[in-house]
């Protein structure tokens, strides 16, 4: 087990002092290349904090609606292959529920602020 | 450096000019750069635009139409009345400048966020759906005869050409696969007239100002094919901008897109429209995703590759907003 603080504690730790201490100060391509390197520290931190959780879930939809066991990785190429192969399609019951749910939990690491995703939180 | 022989390139061909300025290199790859200079001429200096291809990257990628083709595309659109930059000159070997053309530098605004948000843009804004309507079916109507080279493209090789590049980053994403399903299971195949297609006809490439659009840029990916692809592009989600009720660019409707193409002599098939919308967006997808491989397999290391990889997922969720609407909607 490692120590305390944690990858999450520490990433926002340095995704904090970047935004507040060092942005104010640099500008041009520079200012640019540090407001990306900001949003990958806060993606890492989002993704350190849901991921566990998600892909366990994941895992588990995965599981029922193909009938399998596996790591998340052969579960997806699993999936991929069946509607690829037309085995499985929107009138699968669980397919189309499947997918939102993987794909909202996507967007929330990597877009939070993506408009169709907000769009289809708000309905939720 | 490039500015002695720009100097002596448009001395060359340029009357009456004493030399150029302001020479700044817009934006570089490894095959294809962007340069704005001013040629300086006693009657009033002229703002303009160098594209080329150093020498020794000569080779176009395969699907690039190249840039001789471009700039011939460009001189047609002009000529035709369509806004489209002035191609001023084609570079030739003695140029000593690589392949490519210059032409006049229009004044405007590309980047969306701006043309979508600053105050000088809001009376255009209301206008440019329809404007890009009759714009698009401008371009389509060039004239086969006086075309350049260029390949044709269909829809079903299109949707073999993106799964071809899918399968080849070898990971899973069932939405794509969905997407690629239903894009063969609705493929509208050969269109009745097969025309000039832009090809990239979105944000980015067309300079707008406050009084509207002023030019159409970039024509590398022009080529042979269905007309309706062009439409169905500008209204693929990711070039909204936020903007996601107004489905063209994030400013207009389809209704005035078409309006705007009708008028000007078009006519609109909104079924192919929609297929395209969803290729579109599955293609943006992919690109995205060769984007990640391009930062993890190539030269181009940068954050803003790496980051461009992680937004694959935005193009999902529209994916799933058109195939699978919630609610039955």
């Amino acid at each position: 087990m490692q120590d305390e603080p944690t990858p999450i504690e520490l990433t926002k730790a340095v995704a904090d002092f970047l935004r507040d201490d060092v942005a104010p100060v640099i500008s041009g391509h520079n200012g640019f290349k540090l407001r990306v390197a900001i949003n990958i520290l806060d993606l890492v931190t989002r993704q350190l904090k849901s991921a566990a959780g998600s892909d366990a879930m994941e895992a588990a939809r995965l599981a029922k609606l193909l009938g399998m066991q596996g790591s998340l990785l052969e579960l997806n190429r699993a999936l991929a292959d069946s509607i690829a192969k037309g085995q499985v399609d929107l009138t699968t019951p669980g397919l189309a529920s499947h997918l939102w749910q993987t794909t909202m939990d996507k967007l929330a690491v990597d877009q939070p602020n993506y408009a169709s995703y907000r769009r289809e939180l708000g309905s939720e | 450096m490039i500015e002695a022989e720009l100097r002596r390139s448009v001395g060359s061909w340029y009357p009456g000019a004493t030399g150029i300025s302001g020479t700044t290199k817009l934006s570089g790859g490894a095959s294809q750069e962007t340069w704005s200079f001013d040629i300086i001429h006693p009657d009033g200096n002229v703002g303009v635009i160098l594209r080329r291809a150093p020498r020794g990257y000569g080779a176009a990628p395969t699907r690039a139409a190249g840039l001789q083709a471009e700039a011939r595309l460009m001189q047609l659109a002009h000529d035709a009345g369509l806004p489209s930059p002035r191609v001023i000159h084609v570079l030739k070997a003695e140029d000593d400048l690589g392949t490519g053309f210059i032409m006049q530098r229009i004044a405007g605004e590309t980047i969306a966020r701006k043309i979508l948000r600053d105050q000088q843009f809001a009376r255009a804004r209301p206008h440019l759906a329809r404007q890009l309507g009759g714009v698009a079916a401008g371009i389509h109507a060039l004239p086969r005869a006086q075309l350049p080279k260029l390949r044709e493209m269909t829809s079903t090789g299109e949707i073999a050409q993106l799964e071809r590049e899918y399968r080849s980053f070898n990971w899973p994403r069932p939405v794509f696969e969905l997407a690629l399903r239903w894009l063969r299971d609705h493929d509208p195949g050969r269109p009745n007239q097969v025309t000039l297609v832009h090809g990239d006809f979105r944000h980015g490439n067309l300079i707008i100002a406050p009084d509207g659009v002023r030019a159409v840029l970039d024509w590398e990916l022009a080529h042979l094919g269905d007309p309706m692809e062009d439409l169905g592009w500008i209204c693929v989600n990711s070039w909204r901008f936020g903007e996601i009720d107004k489905p063209v660019g994030g400013f207009g409707s389809r209704e005035e897109l078409f309006a705007g193409y009708h008028a000007a002599g078009g006519k609109v098939d909104p079924d192919r429209v929609a297929f395209f919308e969803v290729m579109g967006t599955l293609r943006w997808g992919i690109m995205c995703c060769g984007m990640m491989q391009r930062f993890r397999l190539g030269p181009d290391h940068s954050m803003e590759r790496a980051m461009i990889g992680r937004r694959a997922s935005e193009t999902e969720i529209d994916l799933l907003r058109l195939l699978a609407p919630r609610g039955g909607a």
